[in-house]
Order: C-alpha cells, then sequence, then structure tokens
C-alpha cells in the first residue's frame, strides 16, 4: 500500500481476520485497535515482564516485540480465547479459585504461559514452574498463589484427562 | 467511638473471592491504559536531558514539519493559557512544562501531540532544547548544607499545611522541611547511657514499577469544563489541584479512574493529570499521555534516605536515649516528601519504649528525579535504621535480639514519642508470633562451607493518616439491589471486595450482590485518596455509617407499613422482617412506598477521625487513630563467594485489628513482604550525572518468581481494634516494614558482618565479608 501498510491475513483465536499494519507496528498495537483484544498488555516493551504473552503458531511470544507483519498467515492465541462466555478454561478458574493475582495487569501473561507450560509439561514439578514462569513479572507479588494455581490447574487436567 | 459488634458476623471476616476476579482473569477488566477516544491525540514528552540548567531555547520547528504532528507544546504554551502553571501536594513548585529552567534528567519540556503515537515519539526526537547547565548536588546529606547548589529559588508551600507556612517565600536553602520530635531531654538521656550506639544507615532511591504504566487522559467540549480519565489513586485530589491551578471550580472538572494495575503509591496526588488537562484546552481533543516504563523512572521514586541514629542504653539494655537524623532525598519536586518526613519522622525511635528522644527529618531537594510516597511511606527506611541497630546493640550487649525488643517494646498505656498515649499497638505479639514461626529457640541449620546461613527478625510502627475524611454513598434501587459508591481506588488491594462486604454486612445482603461503582468525581463523593493504608478504617467507617442510614431509612419505611417499631425490626437477606415472624422484602417497600418498582433510597456516611495537631515540639496527645504494626522474620542463605543473599524462609506477622476478609488480608502481608524483597536485595537506581542508566526492566531486578522463598508465610495478629469499622485496621503496607533489616541482621547472624547500605546488592556483602576477613576488594 501507498503509505507502507500491509495487509495481513491470520487466523484469530480461531477465526480468520486481516489487518492493515504498518512495518513497525507490534502485535498489540494491531489486536487493540482493531480487534478490541485488551487481554495481552504494553508493559515493560521490552519483552522483560510478559504481561503481552500470546501465542502464535502454538508458541508463547512476547507480542510486544512481535512485528505484526509477522503474523501473516499464523494462528494468533490470546487470553480472550480460553472461556466459552462464563465457562473459563480450567486454568484461569484456577487462578481464580488461588486469588493468583492482586491488579489482575499481568494475569493474562502468566496464564497464557501456564497454557504453554501445561501444554508441554502436563504434570510440572515447582521448579519447572518457577523457570517457566520466570519471565512474568507480578509487582504485587502473588507468586506463591500462582504457584498453587499452576500446580491446582495441573491436577485438574490430569483429572479431566483420565 | 466505640460501637457494637454484632455477635454473628456473615459478610465481614469472610473470605470473598474478589468481585472483580473473572474480569481479571479473562482479560476483560478496565484499566484506564486502554482508552482510546475519538480524535484523541498521543503525546510524547521531550525531557531536560540535563540536571540543572536554564533553559535557553526551545527550537520545535522540524518536530513541527513533521507529517502527522499536530502540535507540540512547550512551557510559553502553557503559560499564555495558565499564568501559574505549577501544582503539587505540599509545594507548588512543579511546572506542568518546564518554565525558565529545569531541575533533573528527565523533567518535562514540551510535549510532541500527534494521532499517531510512533510520529509523536519521532517528533520528540527532533525537538532541539539549548540549556546553560548550573551545578547540580544530588546527595541528600550535602544538599541540606550551606553553600550547596540550589534546586528552587525560593520554596513555595502550598498552603494547605499548617506546618509548611513558615517556609513561604524562604530563600537560597533546598531543606523543604524541617521536621522535629523533643520527648525528655536528650542530654540527660545520654548521661545516663553506659553505651552510646552511633551508627548511619543509608537506603537507595527505587521505583514502584507499577506494571500498568502511569498514564492519564483528558477531554474538553467547551474549553470550560475537563473530563481527565486518570490512572489515580486519589482523583479526588487531582479535582481539587487541578481546579486550583486553572482557578475553577471544582465541579467543572471530573475525574474518573478505573482499576489500577498496581500503585504503590506512585499513582498518588498529582503526576500527568495537569500536563494533559492543560494539553487538552490547547488543542480542544482529547490527549493521552501513557508512561513508558524508563519514563516511570523519572516520575516519582522512593526516597534515598541517611539515617543517623544515635542510641544510649543501660548495660541490662534498657534503651534510655535516642537521637535521629534523617535526610529524605526528595529529588527536584517536592511531591508529597514533606509530609514523608514529618508523618513517618515522628516515628523514627522505632516501636520502643524511650524516656529521651530527639528527632530531627528534613525533607531535601536534589537534582534528582522526584521522590514521594512509595508503600510504607517512608516506613521501609526508618525501620532499616533502628532495626538494623537493634541488632547491633543486642549483640554488643551479649542479649538475644528478640529478648531486647521485648524489654523495650512499647506497651499499651505507654507515651509514644510524640507524647501520644500507646493503644492496640500489638508490638510484642507480632514480635513474638514471628520468632516462634521461626523456631527462634530452636537449634538452626548454619550451613556449611561456601553457603552460611543465617536468621534475622525486625520490627516496624507506623501511624495513619491523619487528619483525612472519607465520604461514602449507599444507593438501594427499587429491586432491592444495592450499589456502593465510593471514590478509594482498587489497585489491586482488594478494596472494592472488602468495603461491599463492610456495605453487606450492614444492609443484611450478600457481598456478591452489591455493586462498587469506581471513582468518579461527578459521582463518587470525596475522599481523600487511597494511599497509607487508610481506606479499610476510614473509607470502611464511611461506607458502615452510609449503609447504616440506608439500612434505617428502610426500617423506618416497613415500621410504618408492617406497624411496629423499627427498633423492634430487623434488616436481613434483603428483607425486614418483624420478631413475629412478618417481612417485606427492600423491593415491596419501594413499591408500597411509591406505588409502583420506582425511587431509591440513598444513605450516606462521612468519616473524619479525632485527631491532635502536633506542637512544634511534635507532641501531640492523639497523632493517630491506629497503629499499624508489622514484623519479619527471615531465614538465608550467604554465598560467602559471591555475596549473594537467597532468603529461604520469609515470615510476616502483622496486627490487622480483625481481617475483613482473611485471605486478602493474609496476602497483603505476604506479597508486600516478597515485594519488600526487591528493595532489600536488588533494586536500586544507578545515575551517572542525574540520569538513571538502569532504567529498565532489564537492568532494574524487581523480585520474580526465581526470588520467591521456598516458604513464605503470614500470620494475622487479630485483636478487634476498639475504634475501627468491624474493628478492621489498616493491612497493606505492614508486610514491607520489616524485610531489608531483618536479612540484614540474618547475614550478621551467618558472618557477623554488618551492612549498612539497602539494599544488600552481592557487592555490597562481599565487600562487607571480605573487609571483614581483612581481604578487603579494591575499591572501584
Amino acid at each position: 500500500m501507498a503509505d507502507g501498510r500491509t495487509t495481513i491475513r491470520f487466523t484469530l483465536n480461531g477465526r480468520p481476520e486481516s489487518a492493515d499494519v504498518a512495518a513497525h507496528e507490534n502485535l498489540i498495537e494491531v489486536l487493540q485497535r482493531d480487534f478490541a483484544l485488551n487481554g495481552a498488555r504494553v508493559s515493560c516493551a521490552q519483552g522483560l515482564c510478559g504481561c503481552c504473552t500470546v501465542a502464535v503458531d502454538g508458541v508463547a511470544v512476547s507480542g510486544c516485540l512481535f512485528l505484526a507483519r509477522f503474523a501473516d498467515g499464523a494462528a494468533i492465541e490470546t487470553v480472550e480465547s480460553l472461556a466459552d462466555r462464563d465457562a473459563l478454561d480450567p486454568i484461569q478458574t484456577a487462578f481464580l479459585e488461588n486469588a493468583a493475582f492482586q491488579c489482575g495487569f499481568c494475569t493474562p501473561g502468566f496464564i497464557m504461559m501456564t497454557r504453554e507450560l501445561l501444554a508441554r509439561i502436563p504434570d510440572p514439578s515447582d521448579d519447572e514452574i518457577r523457570h517457566y514462569l520466570s519471565g512474568n513479572l507480578c509487582r504485587c507479588a502473588a507468586y506463591p498463589e500462582i504457584l498453587k494455581a499452576v500446580r491446582a490447574a495441573a491436577r485438574e487436567r490430569a483429572r479431566v484427562a483420565s | 467511638m466505640t460501637q457494637t459488634i454484632a455477635p454473628a458476623l456473615r459478610e465481614v471476616t469472610r473470605s470473598v473471592p474478589r468481585l472483580e476476579g473473572v474480569q481479571k482473569v479473562t482479560g476483560a477488566i478496565e484499566y484506564i491504559h486502554h482508552l482510546r477516544l475519538p480524535g484523541m491525540l498521543y503525546g510524547k514528552i521531550v525531557r531536560s536531558t540535563v540536571a540543572h540548567a536554564r533553559l535557553v531555547s526551545i527550537d520545535t520547528s522540524a518536530a513541527c514539519a513533521l507529517p502527522g504532528v499536530h502540535a507540540v507544546i512547550t512551557g510559553e504554551d502553557v503559560l499564555a493559557l495558565v499564568p501559574a502553571p505549577y501544582y503539587g501536594p505540599a509545594f507548588h513548585d512543579q511546572p506542568v512544562l518546564a518554565i525558565g529552567k529545569v531541575h533533573h534528567v528527565g523533567e518535562p519540556v514540551a510535549v510532541v501531540l500527534a494521532t499517531d503515537p510512533h510520529v509523536a515519539e519521532d517528533g520528540a526526537d527532533l525537538v532541539s532544547v539549548m540549556y546553560d547547565e548550573l551545578p547540580a548536588v544530588f546527595d541528600e546529606v550535602a544538599a541540606a548544607q550551606p553553600g550547596a547548589p540550589i534546586v528552587h529559588d525560593v520554596l513555595k508551600p502550598a498552603g494547605t499545611f499548617a506546618d509548611l507556612k513558615h517556609l513561604q517565600g524562604k530563600r537560597d536553602t533546598n531543606v523543604a522541611l524541617d521536621a522535629q520530635v523533643r520527648h525528655g531531654d536528650i542530654a540527660t538521656g545520654f548521661a545516663q547511657a553506659d553505651r552510646i550506639f552511633d551508627d548511619t544507615f543509608t537506603s537507595d532511591q527505587v521505583m514502584h514499577t507499577p506494571l500498568e504504566p502511569m498514564v492519564s487522559v483528558a477531554e474538553t467540549r467547551s474549553g470550560k469544563e475537563l473530563t481527565i480519565h486518570t490512572a489515580s489513586q486519589s482523583p479526588s485530589f487531582v479535582r481539587m489541584e487541578v481546579a486550583r491551578m486553572l482557578g475553577w471550580p471544582e465541579n467543572r472538572i471530573r475525574v474518573r479512574a478505573a482499576f489500577l494495575g498496581g500503585g504503590f503509591g506512585a499513582k498518588l496526588y498529582i503526576k500527568l493529570e495537569a500536563l494533559v488537562a492543560v494539553l487538552a484546552l490547547i488543542v480542544r481533543r482529547p490527549v493521552r499521555i501513557g508512561l513508558t516504563m524508563e519514563e516511570q523512572f523519572y516520575t516519582i521514586t522512593k526516597h534515598g534516605t541517611t539515617v543517623r541514629m544515635k542510641t544510649g542504653v543501660k548495660n541490662d539494655g534498657t534503651i534510655v536515649a535516642r537521637e535521629v537524623e534523617t535526610y529524605w532525598n526528595g529529588g527536584a519536586f517536592a511531591d508529597i516528601g514533606p509530609r514523608v518526613t514529618q508523618k513517618s519522622g515522628f516515628t523514627a525511635a522505632g516501636p520502643y519504649d524511650i524516656e529521651h528522644v530527639a528527632l530531627d527529618s528534613y525533607a531535601v531537594y536534589t537534582n534528582l528525579p522526584p521522590a514521594g510516597a512509595f508503600r510504607g511511606f517512608g516506613i521501609p527506611q526508618l525501620v532499616w535504621a533502628y532495626e538494623s541497630q537493634a541488632d547491633i546493640i543486642a549483640r554488643a550487649l551479649n542479649l538475644d535480639p528478640v529478648a531486647f525488643r521485648r524489654k523495650n517494646a512499647l506497651r499499651d498505656g505507654r507515651p509514644h514519642a510524640t507524647g501520644t498515649i500507646m493503644q492496640n499497638a500489638k508490638i510484642v505479639e507480632c514480635l513474638d508470633r514471628v520468632a516462634t514461626a521461626l523456631g527462634w529457640d530452636e537449634p538452626f541449620d548454619r550451613g556449611s562451607g561456601v553457603i552460611r546461613r543465617g536468621r534475622g527478625i525486625a520490627v516496624g510502627l507506623k501511624a495513619s493518616i491523619s487528619p483525612t475524611t472519607s465520604v461514602a454513598l449507599v444507593t438501594v434501587a427499587a429491586d432491592g439491589s444495592c450499589t456502593l459508591a465510593i471514590s478509594t481506588v482498587d489497585m489491586g488491594q482488594g478494596s472494592d471486595t472488602a468495603m461491599a462486604q463492610i456495605a453487606a454486612e450492614t444492609l443484611g445482603v450478600p457481598t456478591e450482590s452489591i455493586r462498587v461503582v469506581h471513582s468518579d468525581t461527578d459521582t463518587t463523593p470525596y475522599d481523600m485518596a487511597t494511599l497509607g493504608s487508610r481506606s479499610t478504617y476510614h473509607m470502611g467507617h464511611a461506607v458502615r455509617l452510609a449503609a447504616d442510614d440506608a439500612r434505617r431509612q428502610l426500617l423506618a419505611l416497613a415500621a410504618t407499613y408492617l406497624d411496629v417499631p423499627a427498633e423492634r425490626c430487623a434488616c436481613e437477606d434483603g428483607a425486614i422482617t418483624t420478631a413475629d415472624g412478618r417481612s417485606m422484602t427492600f423491593r415491596e417497600l419501594f413499591v408500597k412506598r411509591f406505588g409502583m418498582q420506582a425511587g431509591n433510597v440513598v444513605g450516606s456516611g462521612s468519616f473524619e477521625p479525632p485527631y491532635a495537631k502536633p506542637d512544634a515540639a511534635g507532641q501531640s496527645s492523639n497523632v493517630t487513630p491506629f497503629w499499624m504494626v508489622g514484623a519479619t522474620g527471615v531465614e538465608i542463605s550467604v554465598d560467602t563467594e559471591t555475596g549473594r543473599i537467597t532468603v529461604d524462609r520469609l515470615v510476616t506477622a502483622g496486627d490487622v485489628g480483625r481481617a475483613i476478609n482473611p485471605a486478602i488480608v493474609e496476602r497483603q502481608l505476604s506479597s508486600a513482604a516478597i515485594m519488600a524483597l526487591g528493595s532489600s536485595l536488588s533494586e536500586v537506581m544507578v545515575f551517572e550525572h542525574g540520569q538513571v542508566v538502569n532504567a529498565s526492566l532489564a537492568d532494574y531486578k524487581i523480585p520474580g518468581m526465581l526470588d520467591v522463598p521456598a516458604d513464605v508465610r503470614a500470620f494475622l495478629i487479630e485483636e478487634p481494634h476498639p475504634s475501627a469499622p468491624f474493628g478492621a485496621k489498616g493491612v497493606g503496607e505492614s508486610g514491607s516494614f520489616g524485610p531489608a533489616p531483618a536479612i540484614a541482621n540474618a547475614l550478621h547472624d551467618a558472618l557477623g558482618v554488618r551492612v549498612r547500605e539497602m539494599p544488600l546488592l552481592p557487592e555490597r556483602v562481599l565487600r562487607a565479608i571480605r573487609a571483614a576477613a581483612g581481604t578487603a576488594l579494591e575499591e572501584e
């Protein structure tokens, strides 16, 4: 396009979508501006806090460092894909029941990262949980409750699977 | 103020899950961060690159020529609209944009406005500013000395605080407040002492790093009114202060907040709001300014401090005299620093019963980024000093550190250094709970080889902020549903839930059925601010009074229709019931009263605690409505080759009065302690010529998952406070008081070395270890 914008086509939370994006725009800007998806948020803008975590082709990435143009052809999933109206995902339920958040700003990032963790390691040890989530920061420091929530989510997934 | 507490509490004391929990786990919750208005311009601030300078010129031509730039605004444009564009809660010292001079690196000099935030950012790089540099001063002690470079030519106290009035028009000083407490006679006290300990403790400047970065959006339709949407802990104050600065009545300004993505004191009083208000009035379009994480480091911080603590003791361990000089590095603008200086300064002698006390607390301007309120409001810096020294003294006298503290602890009925008689402060109880949890009298694994282990404790005391006012409204709709309108801001502490519990308890309805309306000065009444752990007590009272007012009105209606005296009716389960078993639901009352489902019952409540203003010697018969007490115990491992400290156990005990929501209260204590591990061990703003060289989460280390101790526990010391709503005290900061000195004391316990600088960076610890071993590391 004349102003340097490109049309990208991708799957967003299971639906085919398209967006006109500039070369410098990151994925979070596009999700917020064009799709009103605010679960992933830019905080540190350097890929260090994890507030902007989304899944691209099944891999958790820092959306603030992910240029929107690279999403062309990809499958994007955000925290908004998890709940089916009021029916929460077991990870969300576990975060809720274990009070694994205070202000909530970092929560979708933790939940998306936990989702990837449990997909790869269904029954993680505490050490594995700590290391996997070490790139997500919670300034309210709800870490002990987050640990509990991840354990609970793993148990619930195992129960459902059996 | 003593109230009868109902024997059976149904809503209060229940661990109700946060009312907004589902919105938080689904990502749907509202933060101002996400607000976009039609036609909105994004502002990018051009910031000073020097610490102290006269402004020579600002060339905006290249930025204005950049396609997409709507306007570039400087201090001159602001002056054309506002004759005195200065703001601040204690001093009117902060210009909307720099005028004449800059006082710190990062001070806003100009703003570039564009519809595309990236264009605004590019434009900001094109603004060229010429400075004529002045000598700068960064150290708080040096800045307080005669002959230091002067940050502000003349002091401009706001006039709202009586104890600052004497500073009006004062020149050639950086001392923005000198607060004193004199209790007994300090010379007599030192003359009685067998031993005198004189130590200086410092703490570095740190930053709150709320993950929702500071953001404000302003809009105006006529240029004669304003709406400011802001991630603020104090919308009522923002309205007052912007109105004052513009010379408008308050009712032309509407300030609203949503949920906050963390606050910790960073979003208090007035930050970006004056700037976006003026910008919106100049360009007549909505304007948003959202900071980057880096910019937050230049906007508000926690005071770096130097505390000199001189203490006289008897050989039996009785403290007889304590003299404390505290220098608070306030940075370039006072913000609320003078209040930190006075309100926390008066507790600098600690939770101890000392006959002779002299406290001097100085708020000092420097050319660093401004400092203000940070979780604990100055208390952690003071506890760092007095609890480090408590162990120094105890060890020197061969006394057990817990026994030494117990011996000297302030008991109820004894006078605090301010003259206020102590009441309901569970100092010994918190201390004992932590000691028991650590197994203080039991054998302890001291490690071996490179890794050595130690344990330490600390206990701190904080006064509540006073005098302050809170107002609440409870509205019962004609279907019986209840709405609570308050200006308390929920920034993660769970206030929506706790306040709904208080209203629900009073009205006899389930907490989950109550809707809490968020702070909006057009609809929610005044509240001083969400700070200093004051909401539970102050707003809690107002909410209880408002709900009680609504309840009485419902009872009066029911009494008429049921033909029984109101005092023989009860309000429970959304209905008014009589002793003989009859009842009317709230809805039935409205239908009866208005002939249809219509109308409202509105209850209001306003609360201001009793308070006696301290005299010139800091003496007051009632200096605080309640005391907060927090104790910390830790077990640590120290790597003697690297100086790295790992906290293995972190135990907190807090005097909470009565927990409105025990689960939330417990986590407030433990999470405040974990957060404080950052300023205790790793967080430090590193400066070069006033510039923060580590203003990024890459180089500024806040606690993450791997830093959380394996064992974290919090204990509630509960004894309902007689003057508190349902006996509940504030608890948001108590866990932050003790971690740093507890760790320093544990380090001493492990290795016999004492570090007097907070944070306990590995390099500092290693230097202390090597110096003690006679193999000191070279200085840098």
